[in-house]
């Protein structure tokens, strides 16, 4: 049982326009302290975007987001994204820092000593300590990623965003980072939003999936449900690819 | 010439420190402007626009331009450093404001996410994320800036900043090549030193070595504030001559130095001060004493066009210089430096109503003012002149142009040795279009109310005869066995008994 658990995280009526076009379109969703959610969809449903409106990379034109009930808009931006972490895909380490630098940058900014943290974080995420005084660019993509997540949870917050975190990765570094992050997202008790393209990454890591498309939530099932053909016709679309390639598998290995 | 090249270690610390000041200046201002520019690319095409703008207008003329600026605005200093420190600041902003602009535009956007993402307040994110990252393309910006500085600032010498451009200017004039060769090595010395200390301030802070940076910095400040050193031990006042930009006015003016020295003052030399520049340096205080030329006041100050008697003009310059710019006349010299039209010997052409018939196939040679100087207009409208070309030249190499056969008549000075050296036929001028060019000795207002200074240059007056002047200035300007401004000078105090 983890020691606390995350915030709950609502969006009312989102919507976010470019120019004409709705990349969300009035979406509503609650998730529970403690949820892995997955924001499942092809590219330009709005997955990514609706994520963004939680740590206020983008601003809604309509409709709010509750973190804990308070409205995210409130106070400055700087002040709501040091209590959530984000993880995205192209990672974003600072070049000019070393790994220890990057992941102490939150600590710098809340004002609090690094200590030892530094390297529990890289325990955390299992890279080596001796890392620590690596830059950037003599790591490999995976272990960057590492390095990205835990950064983003240097300042232990709550709340873990993840913008198609392991998309640039090899396939085995991927499942193996996912799994990792899954049982963080346990042991540190988070609530986390997880946007991905990739349906059998969803269904095998988070707790509840949402199917979006053309900005709107059309499906929010737990994977359970959706395997056993909730969700409609859309969702279930997105399910079959997966499992259409494990039942081929399955019958290529069993011949 | 070891007397002229024991200047230079002076003129490179004012040299040193008007680039510093002036690349101080322009970091100091570049810097947000390259940051607004990045953040705001409209107000970002205006600035580079503006700055590249400034860098198309030559440097020489931007230092000019300066001056009537100045003097416009009023109360501050039109000569010297202020000038020649605005015109390089304006000239150094390019490079810096463009590196830091597309230094900043070229971050990857990731590293901005990031840094928006955990948090970051906009100050925090310039400070820690994009300032070191931009830093060495901003650092090469600065280094560009620096080079380009260092070597337009030989120019300030134009605006009357001493600077190793003194020695460029006065031996290009005097064809004293050794002299231009010590101002150009001691420029790029300057520049190459400034430059490798900026070199290794920069490869500090991409290998996260602060010490070397700081130890190069530092050592850089500490040269430019040794090169201050002497602003700030001589609080003494000293006497400023002037001398506009030809042998006699260097010869000149090391005369009435002399004098002065001798009388127990301390003299200072703003050599290569243009034409337009010195009589509003006078006026203003920022020299103290120059000579000029009559028929130069009357028709480019005064505005004059009719032709009066020397000596009536000479009065009248003189209570028109002390009521309206509060400049003292002190004496005429003695001797008329007039602009007159000089061809190969042995021609037909002997006066300029000859030449007028001759000129359409004929080049002139002009110096480097003359085509736009009021005389040329009053010459050309008296006698109908058109010729097949005008090219202008610096003095030295109109001469050339003339021996040569690249031009067949040339704006001469009538004080110049080389006519009576080289025979040159000098044109009359019968319709007497041309005022008079009597030397003139000019005080500013503060020089001329101190008696014992009027009273060391009084006997200057009516002492120099054009024959005397002549061969003082050939001894400077001749090919072989040529000497110093300062000796020719010492030569004709000598041969004038002064």
């Amino acid at each position: 049982m983890p020691a606390r658990t995350g915030p709950a995280l609502a969006f009312e009526g989102v919507t976010k326009r470019y120019g004409g076009a709705a990349a969300v379109d009035d979406v509503a969703v609650r998730i529970a302290p403690g949820e892995f959610v997955a924001l499942v969809g092809a590219s330009g449903s709005g997955k990514s975007t609706l994520l963004k409106t939680a740590n206020r990379l983008v601003v809604p034109d309509a409709g709010r987001v509750l973190l804990d009930g308070a409205d995210v808009a409130e106070g400055p931006a700087w002040r709501l994204r040091r209590r959530i972490g984000y993880v995205f895909q192209n990672v974003g380490l600072f070049p000019h820092l070393t790994v220890a630098e990057n992941v102490a940058m939150p600590l710098r900014l809340a004002g609090v000593p690094a200590g030892d943290r530094v390297a529990a974080m890289l325990d955390l995420v299992e890279l080596p300590r001796a890392l620590a005084t690596r830059m950037p660019a003599e790591l490999s993509g995976g272990q960057r990623q590492r390095v990205g997540v835990a950064r983003a949870l240097a300042s232990e917050p709550g709340l873990l965003l993840m913008d198609e975190p392991f998309g640039a990765l090899d396939p085995v570094t991927r499942e193996t980072l996912a799994s990792a992050v899954r049982s963080l997202h346990d042991r540190l008790g988070l609530t986390t939003v997880m946007v991905t393209h990739d349906m059998a990454e969803a269904l095998l890591h988070a707790t509840r999936v949402l199917v979006m498309q053309s900005g709107r939530a059309i499906a929010d099932e737990t994977p359970a449900a959706l395997l056993a053909g909730a969700g409609g016709a859309a969702a279930q679309a997105l399910v079959a690819v997966p499992r259409a390639q494990a039942e081929r598998l399955a019958a290529m290995a069993g011949a | 010439m070891s007397e002229a090249l024991a200047r230079v270690p002076a003129l490179a610390a004012q040299h040193l420190l008007l680039a510093m000041a002036a690349l101080a200046l322009a970091v100091a201002l570049a810097l947000p402007l390259g940051v607004v520019a990045a953040r705001r690319p409209a107000v970002g095409r205006v600035v580079l626009g503006i700055a590249s703008l400034v860098q198309t207008v030559p440097s020489l003329a931007l230092l000019a331009l300066f001056y009537p600026i100045l003097l416009w605005i009023g109360g501050v200093p039109a000569l010297g450093f202020l000038p020649a420190l605005l015109a390089l600041t304006l000239y150094a902003l390019l490079p810096i404001v463009r590196n830091v602009a597309t230094g900043l535009t070229g971050l990857d956007p990731a590293v901005r996410e990031a840094a928006d993402g955990i948090g970051m307040t906009a100050g925090q994110k310039l400070r820690w994320v994009e300032a070191p990252l931009v830093l060495p393309v901003a650092m090469a910006g600065v280094r560009t800036a620096a080079v380009w500085t260092i070597g337009a600032a030989t120019l300030s010498t134009t605006v009357g900043q001493p600077s190793l451009g003194d020695l460029i200017f006065a031996g290009l004039q005097t064809q004293a090549w050794a002299l231009v060769l010590a101002g150009c090595l001691g420029a790029a010395g300057l520049a190459l030193g400034v430059d490798a200390l900026l070199a290794v301030a920069e490869a500090g802070a991409a290998r996260r070595r602060p010490t070397w940076t700081g130890a190069a910095l530092g050592l850089l400040a500490l040269a430019t504030l040794a090169a201050s050193a002497p602003l700030w031990s001589s609080s003494e006042r000293r006497v400023v001559i002037g001398a506009k930009n030809f042998s006699e006015q260097y010869i000149l003016a090391r005369l009435i130095g002399d004098r002065l020295v001798r009388a127990g003052y301390r003299v200072d030399y703003r050599d290569g001060l243009g034409s337009a520049v010195a009589f509003g340096a006078v006026a203003g205080g920022e020299i103290d004493a120059y000579v000029d030329y009559a028929g130069t006041i009357w028709s480019g100050e005064m505005k004059r066009t009719d032709v009066p008697p020397r000596a009536e003009q000479v009065r009248a310059i003189a209570d028109w210089a002390k009521r309206t710019r509060g400049v003292t006349l002190l004496g005429a010299l003695g001797f008329e430096n007039a602009y007159a039209f000089a061809m190969r010997p042995g021609g037909a052409v002997r006066t300029l109503d000859d030449l007028a018939r001759a000129a359409p196939r004929l080049r002139l040679g002009a110096d480097l003012e003359f085509l736009d100087r009021p005389e040329w207009a009053a010459v050309r409208r008296a006698y109908g002149l058109r010729f097949a070309g005008a090219t202008p030249y610096s003095p030295t190499f109109m001469y050339r142009a003339l021996e040569s056969g690249r031009a067949d008549v040339i704006s001469a000075f009538s004080s110049d040795g080389r006519i009576a050296a080289e025979r040159l036929t000098v044109l009359t001028d019968p319709k007497r279009a041309m005022p008079g060019y009597d030397a003139i000795l000019l005080l500013s207002p503060t020089a001329a109310t101190d008696p014992r200074l009027v009273a060391a240059l009084r006997p200057l007056a009516g002492r120099i005869s054009v024959e005397a002047m002549r061969e003082a200035n050939y001894m400077v300007d001749r090919d072989a066995g040529k000497v110093s401004p300062e000796a020719a000078a010492r030569w004709l105090a000598t041969r004038t008994g002064l």
